[in-house]
């Protein structure tokens, strides 16, 4: 069993599709129990670093290591939760949380997660019966069967409105403090990387990147604006850099 | 949780009511029309009998046929027929998708010669199987296997090929083995084209057991019907194409009564909303 914090080390890490580039030599750790967002422009890598910590997509260079060891050798749990919520719509909620094993554990472990994320009475609905932001819940909460130790967050909250998001950042938050995970967010919103994150990756086009420390107070809106506006200030820096 | 009490309430799954409505009647309407306007049309005088007989005298010749048990016994070996054949020809063909579906190497291998054998009318494959199989059993059986064949092959090698990518990518990220892949998202994501073939092919089936009964048979309802057509006998003539018209339409409801089973899950999201 791995550690219950791994260390994440994107060591050299590049991708190419055919003649496309995606990635070319990026290289930072995960520290154990933190919070790292990805924020960049579109292209720039993020989701597909994202699924290459997966396991998803296989680096065309350089390696994923937990605790300095491969995804195979340290046999540590990731999960992950996409932009779309990819709920089996044939499965009520309760065997979506359960679908790969209907013991009596899995199911008390299914509904002991529904209860956190609030859908204790929705057990035996099916996902076409649920809101967007109910259906991202019952993603997150299948994301967190299995006790992982690594969470990795596509832009889950992208498609969701304004209030419903807020909710849902603290909700994660709330989770991945409880449970140490380390996790790993990918997102366009600057405001939201500032808020819910230690630290912050903008990944700049194929090889650089710069990093913010997140605020000190994350309920503190000042703090956190002052990290939106520098992590955005760099964005716009790599855009005009890449359009020069 | 503090942070989940403020969520928005769960409203309980709306149940299926069941009301009384005019529109449980609306698709008895017509058949009941036909039925009452054909009566009255031969009581009247106006259709002749040599023409068309009336309702009444053809229910008339069922009771006879079903007392001398003439019409019990081709109705079982029809339906005996044709769904030995349905069975036969339905398995091949989702064995045949779910493989061709599955694999590459298999699609490869076998989609294209399948491709080329379906667009061949089955039906013009009876002088062949006469000659190979004489007029028994297993003649009427393989057309209605080869028939029922291709819809449920075509529909399931397509539902295979169609279910979303996204959901197989999650389930290899939750680390699931391909076997788990297939039980729990592969089949029931490709179910429901599974059963649109299913129910074709249910239609074709009834199809290519008249056209061989009527041709090649010494039993059976298209047995029945020719020979009537033989002694100019018009009541049992009408009697065999009601009674394949009530077995299409049993067919029918057998299929949707799949579809209900299985595919629930599609009209509860919808109606709780």
């Amino acid at each position: 069993m791995a550690d219950t914090k791994p260390e994440i080390t994107i060591d050299h890490i590049g991708k190419d599709y055919g003649e496309l580039t995606a990635l070319s030599d990026v290289s930072f750790n995960i520290e154990p129990g933190e919070f790292l967002a990805m924020v960049g422009m579109s292209g720039g890598g993020k989701s597909t670093l994202l699924r290459m910590i997966a396991n998803l997509e296989t680096p065309t260079r350089g390696q994923v290591l937990f605790n300095h060891q491969t995804r195979e050798e340290s046999q540590v749990v990731i999960r992950m939760m996409f932009q779309e919520d990819r709920l089996l719509p044939w499965m009520t909620v309760l065997d979506n949380l359960s679908f790969k094993s209907h013991d009596t554990t899995q199911q008390a472990e299914a509904k002991k997660l529904l209860h956190l994320v609030g859908l204790d009475d929705y057990a035996q609905h099916f996902p076409n019966q649920l809101s967007g932001g109910q259906k991202q819940r019952v993603a997150l909460a299948r994301a967190l069967m299995s006790h992982p130790q690594v969470l990795l967050l596509d832009e889950p909250l992208g498609a969701l409105d304004a209030l419903t998001r807020r909710k849902m950042q603290d909700l994660i938050l709330h989770i991945c403090e409880q449970q140490e995970l380390t996790t790993v967010l990918v997102t366009h919103d600057v405001n939201e990387a500032a808020r819910m994150a230690d630290r912050i990756v903008v990944m700049k086009h194929e090889t650089n990147y710069a990093e913010f420390t997140g605020p000190a107070d994350r309920h503190d809106a000042g703090q956190v604006g002052v990290v939106a506006e520098n992590v955005l200030a760099a964005i716009l820096h790599d855009k005009e850099e890449l359009n020069a | 949780m503090q942070k989940s009490a403020t969520l928005s309430p769960a409203l309980p799954p709306k149940a299926k009511t069941r009301s009384f409505s005019y529109k449980g009647f609306l698709p008895f309407l017509i058949p009941v029309l036909v039925v009452v306007i054909w009566q009255l049309s031969s009581s009247m005088g106006w259709l002749s009998s040599n023409i068309l007989p009336s309702p009444w005298a053809v229910l008339q010749d069922g009771i006879t046929l079903t007392k001398t048990g003439e019409l019990p016994k081709n109705m079982s070996i029809s339906l005996y027929r044709a769904t030995l054949g349905l069975i036969i020809g339905g398995g091949l063909g989702l064995i045949l998708g779910f493989l061709n579906g599955m694999s590459n190497t298999a699609r490869l291998l076998f989609d294209s010669s399948i491709q080329m054998v379906r667009n061949i009318p089955h039906l013009a494959l009876i002088p062949l199987i006469i000659i190979w199989l004489g007029i028994n059993e297993s003649a009427k059986i393989s057309l209605v296997a080869i028939g029922t064949m291709f819809p449920v092959y075509i529909n399931t090698f397509n539902g295979i090929r169609n279910v979303d990518p996204d959901l197989i990518e999650m389930g290899k990220s939750y680390d699931m083995s391909n076997r788990q892949l297939f039980q729990k998202i592969i089949f029931p994501a490709a179910l429901p084209q599974v059963l649109v073939g299913v129910r074709y092919a249910l239609g074709v089936m009834w199809t290519t057991l008249i056209v061989a009964e009527t041709i090649s048979a010494n039993s059976g309802i298209g047995y029945m019907s020719t020979n009537a057509e033989d002694f100019v006998d018009m009541e049992t003539v009408i009697l065999c194409i009601v009674i394949y018209a009530i077995l299409g339409k049993i067919s029918d409801l057998v299929a949707k009564s799949f579809e209900t089973l299985f595919l629930d899950w599609q009209t509860l999201g919808r109606s709780g909303k």
